[in-house]
């Protein structure tokens, strides 16, 4: 199957991926598949208040995820929604296990995640944009955490869906049937999978091979950030 | 109340050695009980009983124009409210992250699963449709409201039929006796791991000392589909245990569908 832009059902789009993009940030990041592009900036470790939320065994993490209002084609109203909180929260969860955040008892680490511009995938470019702002922000990490989608489209699979192979629509059976989206973080050293969701509709079989799948483009996805952070001069703190 | 790290270690060990502090084994279920029908005013309303787990959802239907990008559907939205009754982790104000990511999880399963036909619920193409409202309130909270979250929306789906309708205003209190237009066989669990192990149906103290959760939505027709995933807790899982889980989960769901006859 040829999908609209001529990728192979392997191929994610390119990849743009940069840090140090916020000067006045602890560490940032931007990472942009094709049209989806999000920029994260970290701050932190910092004192944490108010008091009562320090925990003195480890650091919290916190993450913002959001859309900028002229990202998607109708104007977004800006301000959290319940699906900018979810993604936060998820992407927190995601996050967490590559960070020693044990180190850095009654402290808080800040993630925002800015997409300005948006084609599918988001969740997944704001994830690998705060895994190399975290690194940069000088954050000790066990490993990096690279996120890719993996759809189905009619019978295929295929890795980083777009908007328009998101909205695809075949008919099948008399039935119309939807892309299924499956937004996958992996942890580049433990292979370990800290964010796994889906809609759609999928049988067991195929999503193991989705995962499969995911999980060979995050490992491309991980030497690509490897390769960025190396090129980091100065590491800040 | 506080869980003693005495306690915590005692179930860890237990769970170890397959066993539960309430005697079950570690991928059985509490009692769970359906009960539809529970309020006059709502459309369909249904409680769900786990164990001491107790979530009461309510189905109201209101008429509004579709969405722009769906003129010939129904609209659907799911709420859940952690109102302060359920639990002295529940507080006063606006939905907390857990909330909206239980809601969106139900949202997920029951749209993705079509499980309301959407299509039906259009009265006239652009202009007047059907909105369904579920909202689930967790009135106490003794471990995996998730489940009991789900199914009770299910079953209030279930209870639900249509109120009398004048042109484009509803007449609420005289109900019909048409049902919603609704798919059949589907339904969501959770996986917990806790250790080296997986449970189903933790209570609070297996909930708050699991390390990570697994929610699979799936529909069993012709051919058994997964719609939605939701991985939550704090630690990763590795490819296998997600595979393993897939299948443990999909395996209870028939069976609980089977026994509890939504």
């Amino acid at each position: 199957m040829k999908r609209p832009d001529g990728r192979s059902n392997e191929e994610f789009r390119t990849v743009e991926a940069r840090v140090d993009v916020v000067s006045r940030a602890d560490g940032s990041a931007l990472f942009a598949f094709g049209n989806s592009k999000a920029i994260v900036s970290v701050y932190g470790p910092r004192q944490l208040y108010p008091q009562h939320l320090q925990n003195p065994e480890r650091c919290l993490l916190r993450c913002y995820y959001d859309l900028a209002s002229f990202s998607v084609p109708e104007r977004k109203r800006p301000g959290p929604t319940r699906r900018s909180i979810e993604i936060s929260y998820v992407m927190t969860k995601a996050l967490e296990p590559a960070i020693k955040l044990e180190a850095f008892p009654n402290s808080v680490i800040d993630v925002y995640a800015l997409i300005i511009d948006s084609d599918a995938s988001t969740r997944c470019a704001a994830i690998n944009a705060a895994s190399l702002a975290l690194a940069n922000a000088g954050v000790p990490m066990k490993e990096l955490v690279s996120a890719v989608s993996v759809g189905k489209l009619g019978n295929e699979l295929v890795v980083d869906l777009t908007k328009e192979e998101e909205d695809f629509k075949v008919i099948k059976e008399g039935e119309e049937q939807k892309t299924t989206d499956i937004p996958i973080a992996f942890l580049s050293r433990s292979k370990k999978i800290s964010l796994l969701q889906l809609d759609g509709k999928i049988s067991a079989e195929e999503l193991f091979k989705a995962i499969e799948l995911g999980k060979k483009a995050c490992l491309k996805i991980s030497k690509i950030q490897e390769r960025t952070l190396k090129k980091i001069k100065n590491i800040k703190k | 109340m506080e869980v003693t790290n005495l306690t915590k270690k005692r179930i860890e060990e237990l769970i170890a050695r397959n066993k539960r502090l309430d005697g079950r084994s570690l991928l059985e279920f509490r009692k769970i009980f359906v009960e539809k029908g529970v309020t006059k005013k709502a459309e369909g309303s249904a409680r769900v009983r786990i164990g001491n787990t107790e979530v009461i959802a309510g189905v109201k239907l209101n008429l509004t124009e579709p969405f722009q990008d769906t003129p010939d559907e129904g609209a659907l939205a799911v709420n859940v409210e952690f109102f302060p009754i359920g639990s002295e982790k529940f507080e006063p104000g606006p939905p907390s992250v857990e909330a909206v990511e239980l809601a969106r999880i139900i949202d997920r399963i029951i749209r993705e699963s079509h499980f309301i036909n959407l299509k039906k619920l259009c009265i006239k193409k652009g202009e007047l449709v059907w909105m369904v409202f579920i909202d689930v309130y967790p009135i106490n909270d003794d471990g995996n409201l998730i489940d009991a979250s789900i199914i009770a929306s299910i079953a209030a789906l279930k209870d639900a039929v249509f109120p009398a309708r004048e042109e484009d205003k509803v007449k609420y209190g005289e109900l019909t006796k048409q049902r919603l237009p609704l798919n059949d066989s589907v339904i969501g669990l959770t996986l917990y791991k806790l250790g080296q192990k997986f449970i189903f149906d933790p209570t609070t103290i297996e909930e708050e000392i699991s390390q990570a959760r697994i929610t699979v939505g799936m529909s069993y027709r012709k051919k058994e589909f997964i719609h939605a995933i939701q991985k939550g807790g704090e630690t990763p899982l590795s490819e296998e245990e997600i595979k393993e889980a897939i299948k443990i989960i999909i395996k209870k769901g028939k069976e609980i569908l089977n026994k509890i006859n939504l």
